[in-house]
């Protein structure tokens, strides 16, 4: 066990784990922070997306050991449902979500994206989230609520 | 809110005075100062079991369905709403607690809107009755002289004169019966009671939007595997290689070390391990070294063995849904038949999050969290196998990952049940992502042999369909078990549900015509990770491909268009002809038949269709593909659907369902199957069992057809039928390659090629 500091959504906090679980579970768990989701723990299916450092990461596969002192955004560092994030309110408007388990990803991951370019082509949206798997079937609304939340919907 | 928590405090006090940290319904805000407690004993001849008003006029709706993530629970609220005649927002849906709500059964097979909706609007109906009775008495008038309008009851032509259900019952019961005969789907509530007319709907028919999603996109939505508790502990279960072997020796050695272990737990062949951290469980779990006995099941060691066995194995019972003249001696006279096999695999549900519950087990009682589709199945199921009776087991379901039938059997209340046991404290399990792809219950295998026969002018004169299919086992209820209840050696005592019946060309008329769907005992299935369950319209996507690609197989040898063809056998059946007709037309479908020229480029294009009938719902497809004739990879560019439901409740929600049915479809035909040998499932994680991804989405159109003067009928899985045939039908019009097997890979298609 060690005592590892984190900045988690802004706020600078120590948690006292084995360095090397996850950030997952320790997000989960130890901060109550239930955006990120397990789906697989090999970083195949991005519903534990965070962004650590600017870079939409997959926190199953990140040791908390590896975040300290990172900056780390979590689907709660962006909006809550009082005030929501462009980004959360597009995928309300579109509707873009149906169980919502991969959402957190589809959201984090986007994010990383439009923080890096803006105005996303439809293909760089695609490329951007290939890696994010949704069982659902909700895609092309996701795609729709990225691209409403770039300005960019005719 | 007060009186919640002691009546939650307690029905705890047997388990050890655990205070729940009871996570509400997030998206209402409001619940918390406006809940009313219904009767604690959920009686559905009683109004109160069913709704609520509370004294600022929301209204509670106690129903006994679930959200699985289609958002039938905003369609609901808006039934609700609509028969009442409140706004839309004042309507909260509390989530199923088995402690209160009424069994409307199980929420599955596209049921919900279809049997459950009208439940529900009856009972709002009496609701309304009521409460115009106690405005009458107020306002000085009678019923029939009153207009309601957002909960507001005044007397016609005098708005002044007027009175809201809130101040008329809020926070108070209705204390009136209520009649409600026969159980679950089948419960009839108050059929004497007269709803309001179709013409009136002001609500039911708007895209509403979905009740819970603002906090599904910030984090502050509870999904079961965001639920804990008090003293909650961490647990993982080993599985063995098949339920029937038993582990011989487990070495703790190397576990031991884990800081945080708090027991190794066995029970017949259940094994699982409990810690205080999720991580060190899902350490342990993998540290710990069992040495299992030799298993009493075989796996098969693949595919063609369980086509075989399928082909050579004599019927449960063969499930005849058509049985038209005599298609044998039909076929003796027919101046030209046909005769094909088509062949689906095991595919799985594979649902994003795998499978998580949390179970307090105390020495008599038992609280559990889980996302299960039938939470009094496994109330059921976990009283059962615990011992305990029914009353003792409180479920409370919490949404959880899309499942698409998969919750059907809920596996993990199980797990969490036995560790908590074990252990003496709340438990935590989640299912890892091998544990969900070895041993969720699969679509099982189906092998579909169809014959006809036409006459001298190409008329088809016979049609002999039978799809040759496992029984679905893996269930609570029934004299069905679910894992761990088979682990620790309880034994079913029923041979299995049907995987369904429909899509074996039943929609059309022949002369002579036989479609059955022989259920084949599986004697592997529960005993090895082949376990069988309900995938998303049972066994129709297979049904449908057999029998939608045989019919356009036909046409195609006679030389006619594939959607003239099937308008010839759907004779009266309107909706089936519209289905077809809107499809073909938002298509731009070209008549003439398939295959079409063949060309010199790299890349063929074509199109297929097929119609289909799950539970009453009809769909048109049409599958627009491009054939890499180099790879033989398929991809499907553009995918139209028209969908007839009945009448529509909400428009957007439907599409959303019916684009996921198509995405999903197009992911099951191109390339999934679960592989397996004799020694287990290979198919472990998302790279082996890959599902489609988002540059590979096709573009989707969709035709809905909305029929006020017919009952809503269920959106959820109905569309899932066509797909792949359409598909295989498409990749026929495109290169001249039939495929009868499932899923379309690039292999397949370049074998095919060179065949041809």
């Amino acid at each position: 066990m060690a005592r590892i500091p984190l900045k988690v959504n802004g706020k600078s906090q120590v948690v006292d784990a084995d360095p090397e679980t996850p950030l997952l579970y320790i997000l989960r768990n130890d901060l109550q922070l239930n955006g990120p989701k397990y789906g697989c723990g090999m970083a195949q299916c991005g519903a534990c997306t965070v962004i650590m450092d600017g870079n939409a990461i997959r926190s199953c596969v990140t040791q908390v050991s590896a975040a300290q002192n990172k900056p780390v955004t979590t689907l709660e560092g962006l909006g809550s449902t009082k005030k929501m994030h462009k980004l959360q309110q597009a995928f309300v408007d579109e509707q873009a979500v149906q169980c919502g388990y991969c959402i957190n990803g589809m959201v984090m991951s986007s994010k990383a994206l439009l923080d890096k370019n803006p105005k996303p082509t439809d293909s760089q949206i695609k490329e951007a989230l290939a890696g994010n798997l949704c069982r659902c079937g909700t895609h092309i609304r996701i795609l729709r609520a990225v691209k409403r939340a770039a300005g960019q919907l005719v | 809110m007060k009186t919640l928590s002691l009546s939650r405090r307690q029905f705890l006090k047997g388990s050890g005075a655990l205070i729940v940290s009871f996570n509400f319904f997030p998206s209402s805000p409001l619940l918390a100062q406006s809940m009313v407690e219904p009767r604690s004993d959920a009686d559905p001849t009683q109004l109160d079991s069913w709704l609520a008003i509370a004294s600022d006029g929301t209204v509670t709706v106690f129903s006994g369905k679930v959200d699985l993530g289609t958002g039938v629970e905003t369609a609901l609220a808006q039934i609700v709403a609509e028969e009442l005649d409140v706004p839309f927002n004042k309507i909260h849906m509390s989530g199923l607690d088995t402690s209160k709500a009424i069994d409307q059964g199980i929420t599955a097979g596209s049921r919900t809107i279809e049997r459950g909706g009208p439940q529900l609007r009856q009972a709002a109906a009496v609701a309304r009755q009521e409460l115009l009775k106690l405005a009458a008495a107020k306002l000085n008038s009678t019923p029939e002289k009153l207009v309601v309008k957002d909960g507001v009851v005044s007397v016609a032509g005098d708005p002044k004169k007027n009175v809201t259900y809130a101040q008329l019952i809020g926070g108070k019961k209705f204390n009136v019966k209520i009649t409600a005969t026969d159980t679950g789907w089948n419960m009839k509530v108050a059929p004497e009671v007269r709803a309001k007319d179709v013409k009136d709907y002001k609500l039911v028919g708007t895209s509403q939007k979905r009740l819970e999603l603002p906090p599904k996109l910030t984090g502050e939505f509870v999904y079961a595997h965001d639920v804990r508790v008090p003293g909650m502990l961490h647990g993982r279960v080993v599985r063995p290689p098949t339920i029937t072997s038993k582990p011989a020796s487990i070495d703790e050695s190397a576990v031991k070390s884990i800081p945080g272990l708090v027991k190794v737990v066995q029970e017949g062949s259940f094994v699982g391990v409990v810690c205080t951290t999720e991580w060190t469980a899902v350490k342990a779990a993998k540290a710990l070294k069992v040495t299992w006995s030799q298993a009493a099941t075989k796996m098969p060691a693949n595919s063609e063995e369980v086509f075989t066995y399928l082909k050579n194995t004599k019927s449960l019972r063969d499930q005849v849904t058509v049985n038209r003249g005599n298609p044998d001696a039909a076929l003796a006279q027919a101046s030209k038949t046909y005769e094909a096999a088509y062949r689906w695999p095991f595919q799985l549900h594979a649902m994003m999050g795998p499978s998580c519950a949390v179970a307090d087990v105390g020495k008599d009682q038992a609280t559990i969290y889980t996302g299960t589709q039938g939470s009094f199945e496994t109330r059921t199921a976990v009283a059962e196998m615990l011992g305990f009776p029914e009353k003792n087991v409180r479920v409370l379901w919490r949404e959880a990952s899309g499942s698409y039938g998969r919750m059907g059997a809920d596996d993990v209340a199980e797990d969490a049940a036995l560790l908590s046991r074990a252990v003496g404290k709340p438990v935590r399990v989640q299912w890892m992502r091998d544990d969900e792809h070895a041993w969720e219950p699969k679509g099982p295998a189906q092998l579909d042999l169809a014959r006809a026969g036409v006459d001298t002018q190409g008329k088809i004169i016979a049609w002999d369909f039978a799809d040759r299919g496992f029984p679905l086992t893996a269930a609570s209820g029934r004299g069905l078990r679910l894992l761990a209840s088979r682990q620790i050696g309880m034994k079913p005592t029923a041979d299995g549900n049907s995987n369904g019946t429909q899509g074996g060309g039943e929609m059309y008329t022949f002369e002579t015509q036989k479609c059955t769907a022989p259920l084949i005992p599986w004697v592997q299935a529960d005993e090895t990770p082949l376990r069988t369950g309900y995938l998303r319209a049972p066994g129709d996507i297979a049904r449908c491909f057999a029998s939608e690609s045989f019919m356009d197989e036909i046409a195609a040898d006679e030389r006619v268009d594939p959607v003239q063809f099937r308008l010839r056998y759907l004779g009266s059946n309107k909706r089936g002809i519209d289905a077809l007709t809107a499809v073909a037309k938002q298509a731009n479908w070209q008549e003439r038949p398939s295959p079409s020229t063949p060309s010199s480029a790299t890349k063929a294009t074509g199109r297929g269709v097929a119609i289909s009938n799950r539970a009453n719902a009809i769909c048109g497809a049409v599958a627009e593909v491009e054939v890499d004739k180099t790879t033989g990879n398929v991809a499907v560019k553009r995918f139209i659907l028209s969908h007839d439901c009945g009448l529509i409740i909400n428009p957007d929600g439907l599409k959303n369902q019916i684009e996921g049915n198509i995405i999903q479809g197009v992911s099951r035909s191109l390339m999934e199957e679960v592989k397996f040998d004799s020694t287990g499932i290979k198919t472990l994680d998302w790279s082996t069992y890959p599902i489609l991804r988002f540059p590979d989405v096709p573009e989707i159109e969709i035709v809905l057809l909305n029929r006020p003067e017919m009952p809503a009928l269920g959106g959820g899985e109905p569309s899932s039928a066509p797909i792949a045939a359409a598909i295989a039908n498409a990749i026929f019009d495109a290169v001249g390659v039939r495929l009868r097997e499932a899923p379309f890979t690039p292999q397949r298609v370049l074998a095919g090629m060179k065949k041809a």
